[in-house]
């Protein structure tokens, strides 16, 4: 931009401030949760008093630590079904979404996204409900199940931008080729819309991994849940060790993105 | 693959996966809020007078909305500025700022609402830095208070800001910035109507998100807002988990998605004027 005349100026200063700001607002406590994490202290004082890895000694304690052990394995479990099972559902459907002009197409697409916007506590209950109702005890497939219906709009969302992009051509001339429908999909369709599978399949698994509205109501002492473990965690006593459990989370979160920002672009796709 | 007509046979999986576990749970739960007990024997509004009938209850819808709301005004107040930034920045500051929106994305909510745990707390970064500087004498409640939360929803929340508003943002063609200012437009006057405009389908979408997400935050709520201030999401855990008083419970979720979803209309809404204005 150009010359800036006083008032520019100021303008200038005051976006630029409330940026930072925003900035520090968004980093800053993650970095205060991993100083945190080798805290000497029992209470929970910034910054502090002395550095300890004790916290990640007890959280990988596998008697001290089972039950979080038990519930962290449950959440990969749960994290990684939903990731197939919502990845596969929301390819199919972004490819018959991204090739048609038909109505129901955009209607479709309205509807699939819906469980966004819904108060995830809602559906938790719903879901609830309707397994008590079908006499179905809790399990890890119910979980599932639930959580898969929260994943597949961000899935939804990456295929559709990939297979928007495909050029139709390309699975025609495979098919004048001579090969089927299965092989072209295999070999043509797969490969080229896979950045955008590989992203939704990775937002899948975090949103489930994350879920909170969900597993509060479907888990139980049988199938818990990380975040529902670490939750009781926080509400009772305040225990350090959701401090080192946190440290763990960030750690595989920062890990996660750099490796997935450097294979498919993740950040660009999110803003996209 | 299928062609033609055949397509909307690939959406049948997730559109059955959907109606079956998604639209028929929430149909039970309309069914259950217009029961008497939990084994829709008997049906009445029951659950309906408890839960709109109640002065707290009124409140405590009354004090969610106004949480969401608040959320979205601070998100907006703070995430509008750093995208504007993210668009004049070069490269590098430009990826500083897409990964910082996305990482707190891929932290869970329970580390975040921890952080503010250890932020806000007696002996936490607000007040140790306070009273370090001499502003303050003794430590002062952040914790469990209104102004608390809002300030830790929006750090946890802002992404769902952010992310919509760089997109829009990055629609905006450069020259047209450089067109207004030589024509000697000034910054505020290119901002409000050069700007402002293209920002606005981000500003609507990250709204909508960041309300649905911050009105149904039951954790952050729970930890960071604590016993004194009531919440739709805890009376609906309490009433289904605690009491289990089950069409109360499905008549208070249904109201905390009806709200949601009035404010969602409205702000589309909202969007589709602005578009065609």
């Amino acid at each position: 931009m150009h010359r800036y005349t006083g008032s520019d100026r100021l303008l200038v200063l005051l976006i630029v401030a409330l940026a930072g700001i925003g900035f520090l607002i968004l980093v800053g406590p993650v970095l205060v949760v991993l100083v945190t994490s080798f805290t000497s202290s029992r209470a929970l004082r910034f910054p502090p008093p002395g550095l300890t890895l004790q916290w990640y000694r007890d959280l990988f304690d596998p008697v001290r630590s089972s039950q979080i052990h038990v519930a962290a394995g449950n959440s990969l479990l749960v994290a990684a079904l939903t990731a197939i099972v919502a990845t596969s559902l929301a390819t199919a459907a972004a490819l018959a979404i991204a090739r048609t002009r038909a109505g129901w197409a955009r209607f479709a697409e309205g509807g699939f996204m819906a469980p966004l916007v819904l108060p995830g506590i809602a559906f938790g209950l719903a879901a609830l409900m309707f397994f008590s109702w079908l006499r179905l005890p809790p399990s890890l497939a119910l979980l599932v199940a639930g959580h898969a219906m929260i994943a597949a709009p961000f899935a939804l969302r990456t295929v559709g931008a990939a297979a928007a992009g495909l050029d139709p051509a390309l699975e025609e001339s495979s098919a004048a080729l001579g090969a089927g429908p299965w092989r072209t999909f295999r070999r043509v369709t797969l490969p080229l819309i896979m950045p955008g599978v590989a992203a939704g399949a990775f937002l899948a698994f975090v949103s489930s991994l994350d879920n909170v509205p969900v597993s509060l109501f479907l888990a139980s002492a049988q199938t818990d849940m990380l975040p529902i473990r670490l939750w009781g965690m926080m509400e009772t006593a305040l225990d350090v060790r959701v401090a080192a459990a946190s440290g763990v989370l960030v750690a595989v979160a920062f890990i996660l993105l750099l490796v997935m920002d450097r294979a498919v672009g993740l950040a660009r796709r999110m803003s996209g | 693959m299928a062609t033609g007509n055949g397509l909307w046979r690939l959406a049948l999986p997730l559109a059955l996966a959907q109606a079956l576990f998604f639209v028929a749970p929430l149909l039970l739960l309309l069914a259950t809020s217009f029961a008497t007990d939990e084994n829709l024997r008997d049906w009445g509004l029951r659950g309906w007078r408890d839960a709109l009938g109640d002065a707290f209850h009124i409140q405590s819808v009354l004090n969610t909305m106004r949480l969401g709301a608040l959320t979205v005004l601070a998100t907006a107040l703070l995430a509008v500025p750093l995208a504007l930034v993210h668009m004049a920045a070069g490269p590098t500051l430009r990826r500083i700022i897409l990964m910082a929106a996305v990482l707190p994305l891929l932290t869970s909510v329970v580390v975040r609402t921890f952080a503010w745990i250890v932020i806000l707390g007696r002996e936490g970064v607000i007040n140790a830095t306070l009273l370090g500087a001499g502003v303050i004498t003794a430590p002062v409640a952040l914790l469990q208070t209104e102004h608390g939360l809002i300030l830790a929803l929006t750090q946890i929340e802002m992404p769902l800001m952010l992310l919509p508003l760089l997109a829009a943002l990055a629609r905006i063609d450069p020259a047209l910035l450089d067109a207004s200012a030589s024509l000697g437009g000034s910054l505020a006057r290119t901002l409000w109507k050069v700007v402002l405009p293209m920002a606005m389908p981000g500003l609507i979408a990250g709204a909508t998100l960041v309300f649905a997400s911050a009105s149904t935050a039951f954790i952050s709520q729970g930890v960071i807002g604590g016993g004194r201030l009531n919440y739709l999401p805890a009376l609906v855990w309490q009433q289904a988990m605690v009491v289990f008083d089950w069409p109360l419970a499905a008549a208070l979720a249904l109201t905390l998605m009806a709200s949601v979803l009035m404010v969602a209309g409205a702000l589309s809404l909202l969007g589709s004027r602005v578009r065609h204005a």
